[in-house]
């Protein structure tokens, strides 16, 4: 009797390329101060952090089913914790950032308490509530500036580092780190055992329910994780923006449509897709903005006719016709050569 | 006095917002859809309003003849058109369609419109009030409000008493079984987004006498909509009325507080019932 | 022998992504009552499914009076006069009794059946009219479903399975009213498990076999080794 000789692996000849691409495109770009000019410094660390809060966004809705489309509650609660964390608690900007996700984790536990009780697009509209409670809260904050909000002081900028070109390669670094670190963490919790659970209850909640996969907690953990994550996010922006009032913190606008947008035209529930939609986001966007108005009125109808035409986005058409996977998630089963 | 008076007030303004909820619960009630441009649909209502008085001169409430059904038409062609395509077991395509029809909306007002702030002026409907007792109310906020109630009682009306409420609830409960009765649930779940937008013009109108609007205040009126509803209970008309009316005295007793309050009091109220009640106070729905 | 009201061509019809039938071929005349056998999986559902167009198929795959309807949605099909009495009755929870009857007679088509002709037929359905449909007994919810499709006043009624999970005695009543029914020149096509109750009240029978139509003939003359053999397939 023969055995086939078969095996199965997650990996892939083109797995195994897209590796190695990605490292070389990441040591390029962790060079960037040494090539690229400060506007476009500028662009490509915007890039990164809209990349970070993709992929979380990405997480939540696209593997967790919790779509979320208050996340600015988090990033504006990320960007108000720097301030606070620096001017009244002298803390380090880059130590700030940290404390602020340990506090983003804190405060997301009792929020979830309350909204996880709410079911599909309820809880939606649920996070919105929340979001708007954390702007009327801070507009409330005479210490933070109320509703004018405040400015960061220069000698807190300047304990970043000394030169202007210092500080800005700094923040190019640490915007970067974290769209590296979210796609990281996201790629290696998919991999891990909650991932997979994740990844069954997406399929079918029944099934993965009676399977003894505890949903509401691995739900409870995405959340959780996310708005920490989320907040040190938001702390980083206002970090480079240096300004910070309830309504540029707490902007759907900003940090959730253009988020949602960015995942539904990329492919929503693939790691690819945050990434591919991103780029093509700032595509529009510098060849767009122009428009104003009407180029977000593009983008909306653009999100309207994926997710009608093409519900798994750019990424899930080009993985349907190619077979492709950057990320090896997936299990194949390959047959081994004889020799 | 003060107390009270913040009270009848706040009372009278939960008829606003269950005129924002009415047409949210509706939709949800017949085909378990959440719409999130449902804001910017009262908003657009406020705006058609705006546009009718000043081209033909009419009233503002004389508007309403104009208004109710070009937004109710909007909402069959809206319906067939994109909204039917996204039904089904995933919750994501609706959520995600009509998010983006909000962005949509939002900056076509802006374009039309600009963003600077308008008002519909109603004449003396705005400045008249009537005295009970030692209270003074204005006659705008107890139109509005003798207007909710009059809209919920038809809509409850409707649904319990006609052949198309039947279709309505038939539809809800099997849409396969529905259909086997000779039911197109296409164009049934077309007449129920014409009516709910019916019902937002209203809703948009009597918003656009009462304050001033601006393309931006949409999703705020979503929120005010979506939590009369949830403190109502999911599916009850009647109940979307009461929980209108615990968040405008919530939001009155905060402002009077502290002006800074009157929102984030109604939201508190909003999550102090979700954690007490999860379900709101008279669920007919569960889910 | 006249005209065929109902025609399947090699219906070839899927359950999800499965295929559930094969060129399936099969007439029913006018005025006849024809029996659907066949075991579980054997496809008698997506058979009933296809027909009122719950499940689309390619246009001419079924005909019906002449004219191609497998394409058509279902409200296009009730429309035409072709009523199911679905499998596990499916009443709407939210309508009382009289509001199931009601809804049923919507389309508003002409013909002997109306409120009071179903509640001579079921009596016990006026007494509870204004209840909930939910807190009938199972015999009763039955006798609401068959009324809901009779008062279509349809040309051709489907039933799917109305003996299942019935008590044998409420199983034998509405089998006693069945040929009230269907005696009013309507033509008939009944989906069953139970055998000999299907052969009983058909004038022929059909049976199917993993998707396949493996036997077909008159009730009266039919042999029960040869339905055992085309039921259960061959050993």
């Amino acid at each position: 009797m023969s055995t086939p000789n078969l095996n199965v692996t997650r990996t892939s000849g083109v797995t195994k390329i897209a590796a190695l691409l990605g490292l070389v495109v990441l040591i390029i770009l962790v060079a960037a101060p040494y090539w690229a000019g400060r506007a476009d410094m500028r662009l490509m660390g915007e890039i990164f952090l809209y990349l970070a809060l993709a992929s979380l966004w990405n997480l939540m809705a696209g593997y967790a089913g919790l779509v979320s489309v208050g996340q600015q509650a988090y990033v504006g609660f990320g960007g108000y914790m720097l301030f606070a964390l620096t001017m009244f608690g002298g803390l380090h900007p880059i130590a700030a950032i940290v404390v602020t996700g340990a506090l983003g984790a804190i405060i997301a536990v009792p929020v979830a308490l309350l909204i996880f009780r709410l079911r599909g697009a309820y809880f939606a509209i649920g996070t919105w509530v929340i979001a708007e409670v954390f702007r009327l809260s801070f507009a409330q904050a005479s210490a933070l500036g109320g509703g004018s909000g405040s400015s960061l002081p220069v000698g807190i900028v300047r304990s970043l580092a000394s030169s202007r070109s210092g500080r800005e390669h700094l923040s190019y670094w640490l915007a970067l780190a974290s769209a590296v670190i979210v796609i990281a963490a996201v790629y290696f919790f998919l991999r891990s055992r909650n991932g997979l659970a994740l990844t069954a209850i997406r399929d079918n909640e029944l099934a993965a329910g009676s399977l003894g996969i505890d949903i509401w907690r691995t739900k409870f953990i995405v959340y959780i994780v996310t708005a920490a994550l989320t907040a040190m996010i938001g702390a980083l922006i206002f970090l480079q923006k240096l300004r910070i009032s309830p309504d540029a913190a707490f902007s759907v606008n900003d940090w959730t449509a253009f988020v949602i947008f960015i995942v539904v035209i990329g492919g929503i529930g693939t790691i690819e897709g945050p990434i591919i939609g991103t780029l093509i986001f700032f595509l529009l966007r510098e060849t767009l903005a122009d428009l104003g108005t009407i180029y977000l009125m593009v983008l909306g109808v653009v999100a309207i006719v994926i997710m009608l035409k093409a519900p798994s986005g750019i990424w899930g058409l080009l993985r349907s016709r190619f077979d492709l996977e950057l990320f090896p998630l997936s299990y194949r089963v390959k047959q081994n050569k004889k020799g | 006095m003060e107390w009270v008076n913040a009270v009848v007030q706040g009372t009278l303004l939960g008829g606003l917002y269950a005129l924002f909820a009415a047409g949210l619960s509706l939709i949800f009630g017949v085909m378990r859809l959440v719409n999130i441009a449902h804001g910017d649909l009262i908003v657009l209502g406020a705006y058609l309003g705006l546009s009718v008085t000043t081209l033909l001169g009419l009233h503002p409430i004389a508007a309403l003849i104009v208004v109710v059904p070009a937004m109710a038409l909007i909402g069959y062609i809206l319906q067939r058109g994109i909204l039917n395509q996204t039904l089904g077991k995933d919750i994501l395509p609706p959520l995600l369609v009509t998010f983006g029809l909000s962005v949509i909306i939002q900056n076509a007002l802006l374009e039309t419109y600009s963003a600077d702030p308008q008002k519909m002026n109603a004449g003396a409907l705005e400045t008249a009030s009537v005295s009970i007792g030692s209270l003074s109310l204005g006659l705008l906020p107890v139109l509005t409000f003798g207007i909710a109630i009059v809209v919920i009682a038809s809509l409850q009306w409707m649904f319990y008493r006609t052949s198309l409420g039947r279709a309505f609830r038939a539809t809800s409960d099997n849409q396969e079984i529905a259909q086997l009765m000779g039911l197109n649930r296409r164009h049934i779940f077309g007449l129920a987004m014409a009516l709910a937008l019916g019902v937002t013009a209203i809703a948009g109108i009597m918003l656009g006498i009462r304050t001033s609007f601006d393309p931006s205040i949409g999703g705020g009126r979503l929120i005010f909509g979506f939590e009369a509803v949830i403190i109502g209970g999911l599916g009850n008309l009647w109940g979307t009325l009461i929980g209108g009316v615990i968040l405008g005295v919530a939001q009155t007793i905060g402002a009077k507080i502290d002006p800074g309050w009157q929102l984030l009091a109604g939201h508190i109220a909003f999550l102090v019932i979700l954690a007490v009640r999860p379900n709101g106070l008279f669920p007919r729905i569960n889910e | 022998m006249p005209e065929p009201i109902l025609k399947l061509n090699s219906l070839d019809a899927f359950y999800g992504d499965f295929q559930a039938l094969y060129g399936v071929d099969l007439e029913v005349s006018e005025g006849e009552v024809l029996a659907i056998i066949g075991a579980n999986g054997a496809g008698k559902t997506t058979l009933m499914r296809s027909i009122s167009g719950l499940t689309q198929n390619a246009s001419d795959m079924v005909k019906y009076r002449g004219g191609s309807i497998g394409a058509l949605r279902a409200d296009q099909v009730a429309a035409q006069g072709i009523a199911l009495v679905p499998e596990g009755r499916q009443l709407f929870p939210s309508l009382s009794v009289e509001e199931n009857l009601m809804i049923g007679g919507q389309m508003g088509r002409k013909g002997p059946w109306s409120l009071k002709a179903v509640y001579t037929l079921f009596p016990i359905l006026q007494e509870r009219r204004n209840q909930q449909s939910t807190s009938l007994s199972g015999g009763q919810q039955q006798m609401v479903a068959i009324g809901r499709a009779l008062m279509a006043n349809p040309d051709l009624i489907l039933f799917d399975e109305i003996s299942l999970g019935l008590a044998p005695i409420i199983i034998k009543d509405i089998y006693a009213a069945l040929p009230g029914i269907i005696g009013e020149g309507m033509s008939a096509l009944i989906v069953e498990q139970d055998i000999t109750k299907a052969l009983s009240v058909s004038s022929r029978f059909y049976c199917l076999q993993e998707g396949r139509v493996s036997l077909n003939g008159a009730s009266a003359t039919a042999a029960r080794e040869d339905i055992s053999r085309a039921y259960f397939g061959v050993e």
